[in-house]
Parts: structure tokens; sequence; C-alpha cells
């Protein structure tokens, strides 16, 4: 009798272990959730996660991988005018990265149950957005090396803390992306002492570049944190760990002093130096500018988009052929080993 | 053929060194499996990261339930006789 008591209850325990996420409500799993976030344990794909939260992630990941994939065209301008085949190389090297960086992002965002072609079509049909900072034009070989340094720079200063975010393939991929990412910094930086210590007029491309990328570069770290509408809620969940302002802080204290290093001045005349707080203070930014190039009004979103639905659609023949030729070929090897 | 159909998606996992296990490293879209190598190359290996690559079509992987982890795992909770720290010995024994 008794080993018939105990048997039952072990059938009843093994079955309430194997079904308890359907057991559960929805606020017991919520709290299982987020004890797991407020402890470090990574959430991965097939874990129970809110809705919100992976609706919150597919759309940062999915615009995190248009913005690697968009960012490549304003250098792609550059590819053929490079000063030099050294110069050459490394930019061509730097750009494959940003596609390389795209297909990680573009794969952890598949992990959360979206098809690859419905995050591009949002992208192409405007509903996501991209980095805005990719609508602004490459006029001068000098601004390739004012995006590796500044641009590159910001987003090293926004992907370093993404790397111990709550969702595990984000985490994973940020990791391999800023591993990589610190040489396109230092190319960008080595162009830029470059020009700076050349001629007259190299000097002054120099800070031209400087002058267009260094207001956009700034407003890469978002809204104010008083105008930041996910911020709260992406910091508990973990997906954030420093706040915009934060984050444009440490850059603003790390560019400044480079800046100045280069023999070149930052384009803002209320720049100044806190003694009492050890920290430089900007002036304010241009939020009007910032929203225009977000609505689709920047210099070249037209352009950018015309790119990336040409090159989709161009390229649609050629994975059509590359699947037939693959199933003929599986066929093929079917037949011969029958 | 449907326009729409895309490429099937595969597992990428690399072999760093000689010695070493292959360990999963992420995943690509790719027509075929000589496809799928050569994209990983460009995808997981531009900095020398592999000296050997293994793909697999993500729908032949079959996973464990991350709900019935604790089920599944626990015949190996109790079993502390499984490890040498659980055999108490004198002092006096050596190379052990």
């Amino acid at each position: 009798m008794i080993l018939v008591i105990a048997i039952a209850l072990w059938a009843v325990e093994i079955y309430i272990r194997n079904h308890t996420r359907e057991l559960m409500s929805e606020k017991d799993l919520e709290k299982i959730f987020q004890d797991k976030v407020d402890n470090e344990v990574k959430i991965e794909p097939k874990d129970w996660m809110p809705d919100a939260y992976r609706k919150t992630l597919v759309r940062q990941i999915s615009q995190h991988a248009h913005s690697e994939v968009v960012g490549m065209l304003p250098e792609a301008n550059w590819i053929t005018r490079a000063p030099s085949l050294t110069r050459k190389v490394a930019l061509l090297a730097k750009i494959q990265d940003e596609a390389g960086h795209g297909l990680y992002l573009y794969s952890a965002c598949e992990t959360l149950g979206v098809e690859r072609d419905e995050t591009i079509e949002d992208l192409h049909s405007g509903k996501a957005k991209y980095s805005s900072i990719f609508n602004y034009p490459t006029l001068t070989w000098a601004d390739i090396g004012a995006i590796g340094w500044l641009v590159d720079g910001a987003a090293i200063m926004n992907q370093v803390p993404l790397c111990r975010c709550s969702f595990g393939p984000y985490s994973r991929a940020m990791i391999r992306v800023c591993k990589e990412e610190s040489f396109h910094q230092r190319q960008g930086y080595s162009i830029m002492l470059k020009m700076a210590q050349g001629t007259a007029e190299q000097k002054r491309m120099a800070q031209d570049a400087i002058n267009r990328w260094w207001w956009p570069a700034l407003m890469m770290f978002g809204p104010n944190d008083s105008d930041s509408e996910h911020s709260a809620q992406s910091m508990k969940w973990k997906i954030k760990r420093f706040s915009n302002d934060e984050l444009r802080q440490r850059f603003l204290d790390m560019t400044v002093p480079q800046c100045h290093l280069l023999g070149c001045e930052v384009p803002d005349p209320d720049l100044k130096f806190n003694e009492e707080t050890g920290h430089w203070e900007m002036g304010e930014i241009d939020w009007d500018e910032f929203w225009n190039v977000v609505k689709g009004n920047g210099k070249c979103n037209r352009e950018r988009l015309r790119a990336r639905k040409g090159a989709y659609d161009n390229g649609e023949w050629v994975r059509e052929a590359a699947l037939a030729y693959a199933e003929k070929k599986r066929k093929r090897k079917a037949a011969a080993a029958a | 053929m449907s326009s729409k159909k895309n490429w099937p998606l595969w597992e990428v996992f690399i072999r760093s060194k000689a010695g070493l296990n292959h360990r999963h490293s992420g995943s690509l879209h790719a027509a075929d499996a000589d496809m799928a190598l050569e994209m990983a190359r460009d995808v997981y290996t531009r900095r020398n990261e592999g000296v050997s690559i293994w793909v697999v079509e993500s729908n032949n992987i079959h996973a464990s339930d991350p709900d019935a982890k604790d089920a599944l795992f626990d015949p190996a909770n109790d079993k502390i006789y499984r490890h040498p720290t659980f055999y108490e010995l004198p002092d006096e024994v050596k190379h052990m």
C-alpha cells in the first residue's frame, strides 16, 4: 500500500516537473524570469520570457543589424578612392567586418522566432529604423577617418555594456563584435592623425570632417535621459546597463582629449572642462536636427534605402538560382546512390 | 518554385586549434552545405579563429526542453559519491 502511494506521489511530482510552464500563472513565470535577470542568469531563446521583452529585443537587435549593414554604404563610397593600397585593404576589411556584424545580429534576432526576411522587409518599408548617423554623406577621405574614430568610437561605447545584456544570443554576438571593432576605431584615428599632420589643406579637411561628424556622433547615444521612452524598462530587464547621458558623458571625456591631440578643435563653443568634477561639459544638442533625420529627412536617407533595396531585389535571382542548383545537386547525388 | 523560399538555416561549429573540440559559433543561411562552409569561413573565421568547420542544418538539431531541465538532470543531483572529494582518506596516503 505504502509503495503504491509512494509511486503515485512520484508520478505526480514528475508530471508537475514536466509541465511546469503550463501549470504556472503568467505572474509566476514573470517572477522567475525577473529573478534570473536580477541574478545575472542569461535568458536563452527557448526560455519563457515576457512578450514585451521579446518584442523589445526583436526591435533593438534587428535595428542594430540594419545599422551595421547600412553603415557599409557611406564608407563604401571611398574604397575605390582610398589614398593607398594599405588604406584600401584596411577599409575593405572594416567594411567586411560590418557585414559580418550585421549577420551575427540577424542570427541573434532569428533565435527569437522572426524570419530574417521579415526584418529586412521592415527596413525596406521604413517601419524599422537604423542608426541615423549613416544618413550623412562622406564628402572627403577625412570623413573615413572621422567615422572610424568618432562613429565607431561611439558605437563601441554603446556596445561594450551590451556584452553583458541579459539575452544570451545578443550578448554573445556583442562580445564578438566588440573584439573586432577596436581595430576600426584605431584605423580611423590613424587616418585623422595622418591628415592632421599633413599639408594645410589636409589639416583643413580633417577639421571639416570633425565639424560635420562631431554632433551626429554625440546624437548616437539617443535622446536625453529625461526624454528616453524605453530606457527604464530596458534597464530593469538588463538589456541596457547605462543611461544614454551616462554613455554620452563617457564618450565626451574620452574623445575631447583625442581631438586636442590631433591639434584640431571641437566644434562646440560651449565646451568647457569642469575642474571640480573632472568632466568635460558640452553645449546643447540640436534635437530638432536629430528627429528630422530620424523621420527620414536627412541628406542621404532616401539614397541609403534605395541602395539597400536595390541590392536585395537585384540579388533575388542569385538566391533563387543557388537554391535551384543545390536542389539539382541533391537529386543527382540521390540518383547516383540509388 | 515560390520566389519567397529562403535559404535554410545552418549551425556553425568551429575547432579553434588542433586538439580542441568543435564549438558552436553561431548560425547562417546558405543554399547548401558547400556554401554554408564557405560562408562560415567568411563570417566566423576572419581572424584565424579556426582550423576546421562543421555545419549542420539547424532543423537536424534536437534539443532538450529547458522547462524539463530539472527532471532531466535530476538523476545526477544526489550522487555525490561520483566525486573524488566524497572519499575521506587519511593524510598519510600520498599520490591519490
